[in-house]
């Protein structure tokens, strides 16, 4: 039999069974829709966690004070002392498994430009500060060695400080900022790296060099921290455990004392962070699975009813002449028809909830072909099987016992 | 010569019934000719409906012989009966089995679907030609849903016509109309056999078994009669009976309201 003739007739049985072909579909549309969109949304902040850590410098070791056990009392981290420049310089000269270092000094304060202010933060880095936080310069440039040595009142600033206080029209580049009442001359813009993993504004500081900052804002001799870039991302456990024992020698510590400093990786906050969007993607995966089951066994329920109920349709037809395999056939193409339309509704559904959760919520969602190519398999496999096993049963029968069915 | 259509001999047919074997015909030897309208009769459970299946090639016999229009059905396989049910036999079933919601022509279509020498364009001449001959030129499109009886059964015949059968079987065509509307459908076979159309016909009633020309009665599975009519009741004029029966109903109900 031709198989145009049994596409028509196929066509000509969805059309007439509205209610069983929509319902059929139902299942599949809501089995590939979610599916997808439950994919994307968790791969999405999968992906966006993980590039927010990347922004963040996938290399950065940094080296906090410790809170150092005196005589039995515990002291705050704040209220540590224990990193100072010297420490910087030493690590410099004694670990080649870091390739830049820059002490940080810092602290919080307004900032002043004509009649604007905006509360902000500054940060004191030496030259490569820039390049060990990964930030990039839009405009002007870092500043010097020389503006270093000399503790010149020069900064950088963040695309959010320059946004609160500098007007439209007007190029911060050679401007004076006053910080703390302490004049700065604008040197470079800062290109924007939006928020990080914490949900910091990472745009809202100003960079200056450490030395200015040690000696007009904190007017202290120590340091918050010491941040440094590991030459490479696979050498950050060898560099953090060398930079350990560089500390140590450097704090001239006894074997019997505890480190006073604290040594933090992003890689561990990559593994943490990484771990969570896992475990999500996972509760969604989950999620979606368990969809997909449900919406299988409803695809399965309503065509091996729909089959079951057209036995004596079945009957009639091999009655009148059809043979098994004709009737058979257009069971399968039946099958095939409503399962690869849903299969394509539910797919482009799929893809709007997942771009209307992306434009509404705001949420980060990141459409795999792996999740299309899944679900829209696997509903059109069950729509298929069920459709074709039960036909084939009643396709086999007599005519008669076909037609006599109740 | 006769041309024999259907010959069966020593036919026999065992449903089994959990444990049991019942035995639905018990060796039938029969005979159908060209041209003949047999109507086919017998108490309930005779096996009626059992010889038409088989006849119709539904079903199979347990044992004997049948040959359909010369050749031994008993031979074929699977496939070859659907083309033998499709090309040499019109069955119309007691409660019409037709498609729902598919419109008169479809459902008379149905069997040219099935049938490859047949083109579309063939098809739907072929089954506009079967509705005009059972008088349904105006229903053609028409859901079978949304017919009456009557016109269902009319419909049902016109898809047994469709595909020029050697025999149309009909198992109590009949058996849910009324009294007038089986008339009218007898009128139609019997026109259908004066056409030179042979036709086998299952029925309860003797008054629809008087329509045709040869009777054959049943009694637990055998054959044990079979009568030639020499006296053909002429349904039109019974249906001009039922008309007198009509206008006297109609005075009746007239004299009661008055
Ligand atoms: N599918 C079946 N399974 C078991 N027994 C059956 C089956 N079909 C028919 N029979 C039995 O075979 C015998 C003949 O049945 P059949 O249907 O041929 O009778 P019938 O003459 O057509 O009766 P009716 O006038 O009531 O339609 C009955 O005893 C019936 O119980
Ligand atoms: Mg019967």
């Amino acid at each position: 039999m031709k198989i145009l003739t049994l596409l028509k007739i196929a066509m000509v049985a969805i059309k007439r069974n509205k209610t069983r072909s929509v319902l059929t579909m139902l299942g599949i549309i809501i089995g590939v829709a979610s599916v997808i969109a439950m994919l994307a949304i968790g791969e999405g902040s999968n992906a966006s966690i993980k590039s927010q850590i990347a922004t963040m410098g996938t290399n950065l070791i940094n080296v906090m004070p410790a809170s150092k056990n005196r005589g039995g009392v515990q002291q705050g981290r704040e209220m540590s002392q224990t990193l100072v420049v010297a420490d910087v310089d030493f690590l410099r000269e004694n670990s080649e498994l870091i390739s830049a270092v820059s002490p940080e000094v810092g602290g919080s304060g307004q900032v002043i430009f004509g009649s604007n202010n905006w509360p902000t933060q500054i940060f004191g880095g030496n030259e490569d500060y820039t390049y060990i936080k990964k930030y990039d310069v839009a405009n002007g440039r870092i500043f010097s060695s020389q503006d270093i040595k000399s503790a010149r009142k020069v900064c950088l600033l963040g695309q959010t400080v320059v946004d609160n206080v500098f007007g439209e029209d007007i190029d911060p580049i050679g401007q004076t900022i006053r910080f703390e009442k302490i004049p700065f001359t604008v040197i470079g813009i800062l290109k924007e790296k939006g928020e990080n993993t914490f949900g910091q504004d990472q745009d809202d500081i100003i960079l200056a060099p450490y030395t200015t900052v040690m000696k007009r804002i904190t007017r202290q001799t120590h340091l918050r921290a010491i941040v440094m870039s590991a030459s490479s991302e696979d050498l950050i456990d060898e560099a953090s455990s060398q930079i350990e024992a560089v500390m140590r020698l450097s704090h001239k510590l006894k074997d019997s004392e505890d480190n006073d400093f604290e040594i933090r990786t992003q890689a561990e906050l990559i593994s943490t962070f990484g771990s969570i969007s896992e475990m999500m993607l996972v509760l969604l995966g989950s999620i979606a699975a368990i969809s997909l089951v449900v919406g299988g066994i409803g695809i399965m329920n309503i065509m091996y009813v729909s089959v079951t109920e057209r036995t004596r349709e079945i009957g009639l037809r091999l009655a009148v002449g059809g043979k098994g395999k004709d009737i058979l056939m257009q069971f399968l193409l039946e099958a095939i028809l409503l399962s690869t339309i849903g299969g394509l509704v539910g797919v482009a559904i799929g893809i709007f909830t997942s771009n209307t959760v992306e434009n509404i919520m705001a949420w980060p969602v990141l459409i795999t072909p792996d999740s299309i190519l899944l679900s829209f398999l696997f509903c059109t496999f069950i729509g298929v099987f069920f459709g074709w096993y039960p036909a084939r049963k009643a396709a086999a029968l007599d005519p008669i016992d076909a037609l006599r069915h109740e | 010569m006769e041309n024999k259509i259907i010959e069966i001999q020593n036919l026999q047919k065992n449903y089994r019934v959990g444990t049991e074997i019942v035995s639905a015909l018990r060796g039938v030897n029969l005979t159908i000719n060209a041209g003949e309208f047999v109507a086919i009769m017998g108490a309930s459970g005779s096996g009626k409906s059992t010889l038409l299946n088989i006849l119709g090639c539904l079903d199979k016999p347990t044992a004997g012989d049948y040959w359909l229009d010369g050749k031994n059905v008993n031979v074929l396989k699977k496939d070859q009966l659907a083309d033998i049910r499709n090309t040499k036999i019109g069955f119309v079933f007691q409660s019409y089995n037709l498609l729902p919601r598919t419109t008169a022509l479809e459902n008379v279509e149905l069997p040219l679907l099935y049938n490859p020498k047949i083109s579309i364009k063939m098809r739907r001449e072929k089954a506009e030609h079967a509705l005009e001959a059972v008088g349904l030129a105006d229903r053609m499109k028409h859901l079978s849903n949304q017919m009456s009886g009557g016109q269902q059964q009319r419909v049902a015949i016109a898809r047994s016509l469709v595909n020029d059968p050697v025999i149309v079987l009909a198992d109590e065509a009949t058996g849910n109309l009324d009294t007038k509307t089986s008339y009218e459908i007898m009128a139609l076979f019997q026109e259908l056999n004066d056409k030179g159309i042979t036709i086998g016909f299952v029925t309860h009633e003797p008054d629809i078994a008087a329509f045709t020309n040869r009777n054959i009665v049943f009694r637990d599975g055998r054959l044990i009669k079979d009568i030639q009519m020499n006296k053909i009741t002429n349904v039109v004029d019974a249906l001009d009976q039922l008309k007198d029966e009509d206008t006297l109903l109609d005075e009746f109900v007239n004299v009661c309201v008055a």
